[in-house]
């Protein structure tokens, strides 16, 4: 089979902070191994899907890099090669022995979660870095040959005004990464952390349009592409690859396949999507007993498929290539939105206008058939 | 029955005055029910009728009482049914006037005092619960003595609630109102006063026989409409449907006339036998014309045929009720309805929604307008959206205001009329607190919120009545609303030049708090013409996106998207801009609040 792209999931975190929504899994030092040891089973389950040459896997979480260091050593060692691998991190656990361990292991590219540069409003997160250790991290990792580095960024935290935004703009430029991804901060209803900030979070909510107009202004200002939605990278390229754009996001977006590994990972193959199911427990205990974990299936008609299609494609900034895809759009909206100079489309391709991406999610409801 | 032992009479009151109480208790004291079977409002069978507390149909009984049949016949006692009230008066020799002993005399008494004498009937004056400790039956009784010209010793005094005098009331009316004056053999001829539509019977026609005799199974004849019919079922009610052989000069009863389509029979006409008929028609009725009018729209637009078949029942029972299929571009398919006022319209509305089970939007209710346009036609406009922008004379509806109030409040009820376009007319005690007012005013004025405002500025003290006055000419303008250029014509407004400011500017800030931000700037307009009154601006949106989107939140995101995406398939389409319906909803209830 041909899947190119590796998602695995590592759900282990030191704590749990009060806006995350991921699968995680707090501590539990103890089952790091029989984890890894699950992954690993499930990978051989599944290996035939997977081409011999990988392009890209992603280590994502949790925390990958909380994961301890035999295990992580371990499983980074048994997957199979790939031009990009990245491992997202969190500052306070980046030692220079561990960008070493990453580094050798083949790790090219790490993704650090900043969040913020103010020791206030990480503390709102529930962060446990402070600013300096995401500088020590960022630098550590420099030291370690690591030529591509992201940082994660999130707006819109309760108490955080436009001049905070900057703030953490500026720190972050400060540091010449080479890829930023900014988010809004995502509250889900119901939580703990909704609960503590509710107003906070009505009156971010209503300021969000100004911070993200700031954050595209101020990253594009730099010299950054707005390659995608929520992402930036700087020109250039690291070693071995034309730009630093993160190529296995880029698979997503571009409609790829793509096969995840572990608790509540996602993979998307042929005409189906499924999910493992986010139970730790469950998830070991099938893999242990030579059983594929619990799943939810769903297929993908050719509807549905084009339709994700547009969907993620009009997130990036390069245009949309419209073959096979035609029966997915309305063509009167397509007109209505040219108009108003929200899209622009030739014979073959689609793209957005630049004031149509800030829209992107109207606009391409409104573009679907 | 022999004519002279007959008495056909109705209750005639103010609202709340107690006239359905008086009703149950006659049929109590006759028997004419059976205590097993009583409930308050016997004669009021409608849901709404018994949730409400009043009478919108009017409704007929046959009762027996020391040798003698009295027909009673009961009568609405709002305002917007004075037509159904003077159907019914027709039908009678006599009229039990009901006043409450600690009002006194309110709007609505005067108003069917006056139809009473009008029609000829003798007045029974009656002051009803005098059981209450606020009572001032004294009081009550002169001013009704003065109203009528005669002493305050005949004005009975009565508890309808207690039962006290109520016998009293049955003698009264063999002792003082005449018997029919019909001519037993001559042709037959019955007056139509009321139908109804029982859905397996047809309609079922309500009749006063004047001359002659009707036998089952008779051909009868429609004399205004010349539609043939036959008696298939004839008899009285008591309170129920009792079928009798026949029906002779001076009782009152129904026809089951068998058919299926009510507009073959209409209110006011003579029926006669076809074998034998009459010569002339009994002198009909004046036919009424709705003044009021708004659209109704189904919310969902699947339902229109639903409502369109609902209005079809509806009319069945009311004939008053008018509509027409009406288009607007913002809320589809619908109805331009007209009624009789605003009550009439809130019943409709709430039995469509109801009986029937329909969400219904309902536009701003307007007036009838009388236009002559530069070619000098005149035409009649039942909808502002219609109303020729050149226009030579527009003249609206005027109605006289009849409205009673104690004295302190005299101030109040001026400064409302006078804001309202009010005319002073007349100004008269009719005790020494409580002053009768009269007032000229377009009809537009009140029909938005003009009762409410009465009621609260005179702290619940006033009543009104009034009587349409005929048309007037105006300086009346239209108003468009305009939505990114695009007229909305459900929300276009006549309203007199001096009010057109405000309104338009009131209209445009609700509709721009209402209209969700697009993704282009939306310019929200008042316009008279081509000139702009009012204007508001709805900014667009500078963000709309799904923050974060990876491999594990594609599925979910693409519900998401497909949800915003049903979403816009719920809005109505203003030319490129889309408003939900609540926006039109809470735009249309601003005559409550604002003007």
């Amino acid at each position: 089979m041909s899947v190119r792209h590796l998602y695995v999931h590592l759900p282990f975190c030191a704590s749990r902070c009060g806006y995350c929504d991921f699968v995680t899994v707090v501590g539990r030092r103890g089952e790091h191994d029989r984890y890894v040891d699950a992954l690993l089973a499930e990978l051989e389950l599944e290996r035939a899907l997977l081409a011999h040459d990988l392009e890209t896997v992603f280590l994502g979480g949790g925390t990958p890099t909380f994961t301890n260091g035999d295990a992580l050593g371990r499983l980074l060692e048994a997957l199979p090669r790939a031009d990009e691998v990245t491992v997202e991190a969190n500052p306070e656990t980046i030692t220079p022995e561990l960008a070493a361990l990453l580094r050798h292991a083949g790790v090219t590219r790490v993704s650090l979660g900043a969040q913020s540069f103010s020791p206030r409003l990480l503390e709102v997160l529930e962060r446990r870095a402070q600013p300096d250790d995401v500088r020590r991290a960022f630098y550590a990792l420099r030291d370690a040959k690591f030529d591509n580095i992201s940082l994660d960024l999130i707006y819109g935290i309760p108490g955080q005004s436009p001049s905070d935004l900057t703030r953490d703009l500026d720190a972050a430029l400060a540091l010449e990464p080479d890829h930023l991804s900014c988010y809004e901060l995502e509250a889900k209803p119901g939580t703990r952390f909704t609960h503590t900030f509710g107003d906070e979070l009505a009156r971010q909510a209503e300021a969000m349009e100004d911070y993200f107009e700031q954050v595209v202004a101020r990253l594009t200002g730099a010299g950054f592409r707005w390659y995608e939605t929520a992402n930036f990278c700087r020109p250039g390229g690291p070693a071995g690859a034309p730009d630093f754009r993160s190529r296995h996001n880029l698979a997503y977006w571009q409609g790829r396949e793509y096969l995840g590994l572990g608790m509540g990972a996602v993979s998307t193959v042929g005409p189906r999507r499924w999910r493992n199911a986010p139970g730790l427990a469950r998830y070991v205990a099938a893999l242990a007993a030579g059983q594929r974990p619990p799943r939810e299936v769903e297929p993908l008609d050719g509807d549905v498929r084009r339709r994700e299609r547009v969907m993620l494609g009009l997130r990036l900034d390069e245009p949309l290539p419209l073959a096979g895809l035609e029966q997915a759009l309305d063509r009167q909206a397509l007109a209505r939105l040219e108009r108003l100079g929200l899209a622009r489309s030739d014979a073959s391709t689609l793209a957005l206008t630049e004031r149509g991406r800030f829209l992107g999610g109207g606009v391409t409801a409104e573009l679907l058939a | 029955m022999d004519q002279h032992h007959i008495r056909n009479f109705s209750i005639i009151a103010h609202i709340d005055h107690g006239k359905s109480t008086l009703a149950d208790r006659i049929l109590e004291l006759t028997h004419a029910v059976s205590s097993r079977d009583m409930r308050a409002q016997v004669l009021d069978t409608m849901e709404l009728e018994r949730e409400r507390g009043i009478t919108i149909k009017a409704q007929a009984v046959r009762v027996l009482w020391k040798g003698h049949q009295l027909n009673l016949i009961d009568t609405p006692g709002h305002v917007d049914f004075t037509y159904e009230v003077s159907r019914s008066l027709q039908a009678c020799e006599g009229a039990v006037l009901v006043v409450d002993a600690a009002q006194g005399i309110e709007a609505q008494t005067l108003a069917n005092a006056y139809l009473a004498l009008e029609n000829d009937l003798e007045i029974v004056p009656v002051v009803n619960k005098i059981d209450l400790p606020q009572a001032d039956p004294e009081g009550a009784a002169a001013q009704l003595a003065e109203l009528l010209g005669i002493e305050p010793e005949q004005v009975l005094r009565i508890s309808a609630k207690t039962g006290e005098g109520v016998e009293a009331v049955l003698d009264a009316v063999i002792e003082r109102v005449p018997g029919p004056a019909g001519n037993p053999t001559a042709p037959a001829r019955a007056l139509i006063f009321d139908s109804s539509y029982d859905q397996y019977r047809g309609v079922v026609a309500f009749v006063r026989v004047v001359d002659g005799t009707f036998s089952t199974r008779e051909p009868l004849r429609a004399m205004a409409l010349g539609t043939r019919l036959e008696a298939q079922e004839l008899g009285f009610f008591s309170p129920t449907l009792r079928p009798a052989d026949i029906l002779s000069a001076g009782e009152v009863g129904y026809v089951m006339t068998g058919l299926k389509d009510v507009s073959e029979l209409r209110v006011g006409d003579t029926i006669t036998s076809e074998r034998a008929p009459a010569a002339e028609p009994l002198p009909g009725y004046k036919e009424v014309k709705p003044m009021v009018f708004a659209g109704l729209f189904p919310t969902d637009s699947d339902d229109y045929p639903d409502l369109r078949d609902a209005l079809d029942r509806l009319k069945l029972n009311d004939a008053a009720l008018f509509y027409e299929p009406e288009t607007s571009n913002a809320l589809g398919f619908g109805f331009r309805c007209g009624f009789l006022g605003l009550l009439h319209m809130e019943i409709v509305r709430e039995r469509l929604e109801r009986e029937f089970d329909l969400d219904l939007l309902v536009t701003a209710p307007t007036v009838a307008y009388r236009v002559q346009t530069r070619t000098g036609d005149w035409v009649e406009v039942h909808n502002p959206a219609e109303m020729p922008r050149e226009v030579e004379v527009v003249e609206e509806p005027y109605i006289k205001a009849s409205i009673i109030v104690p004295k302190e409040f005299v101030g109040a009820v001026m400064e409302l009329n006078n804001e309202r376009r009010g005319r002073f007319d007349h100004l008269e005690y009719l005790s020494e607190d409580r002053v009768h007012l009269t007032y000229e005013l377009p009809l537009a004025e009140i029909v938005l919120d003009y009762y409410d405002q009465l009621k609260s500025r005179t702290r619940g003290y006033a009543s009104f009545d009034y009587d349409l006055a005929g048309f007037r000419p105006g300086e009346l303008v239209r108003v468009d609303v305009l939505v990114g250029g695009e007229p909305v014509d459900a929300l276009s407004l006549v309203v007199h030049k001096d009010f057109a400011y405000g309104r338009g500017k009131a209209l445009v800030e609700r509709l721009r708090a209402e209209i969700p931000r697009q993704m282009f700037d939306v310019a929200i307009q008042a316009a008279i013409g081509a000139r702009i009154i009012a204007r508001e601006t709805v900014k667009a949106r500078r963000k709309d996106v799904l923050a974060k989107c990876y491999g594990g939140d594609i599925t979910r995101k693409r519900k998401l998207l497909e949800k915003q995406k049903a979403g816009k398939k719920r809005m109505k389409q203003v030319g490129a801009v889309e408003v939900p319906q609540e926006a039109f909803l809470a735009v249309l209830n601003l005559g409550d609040s604002q003007r």
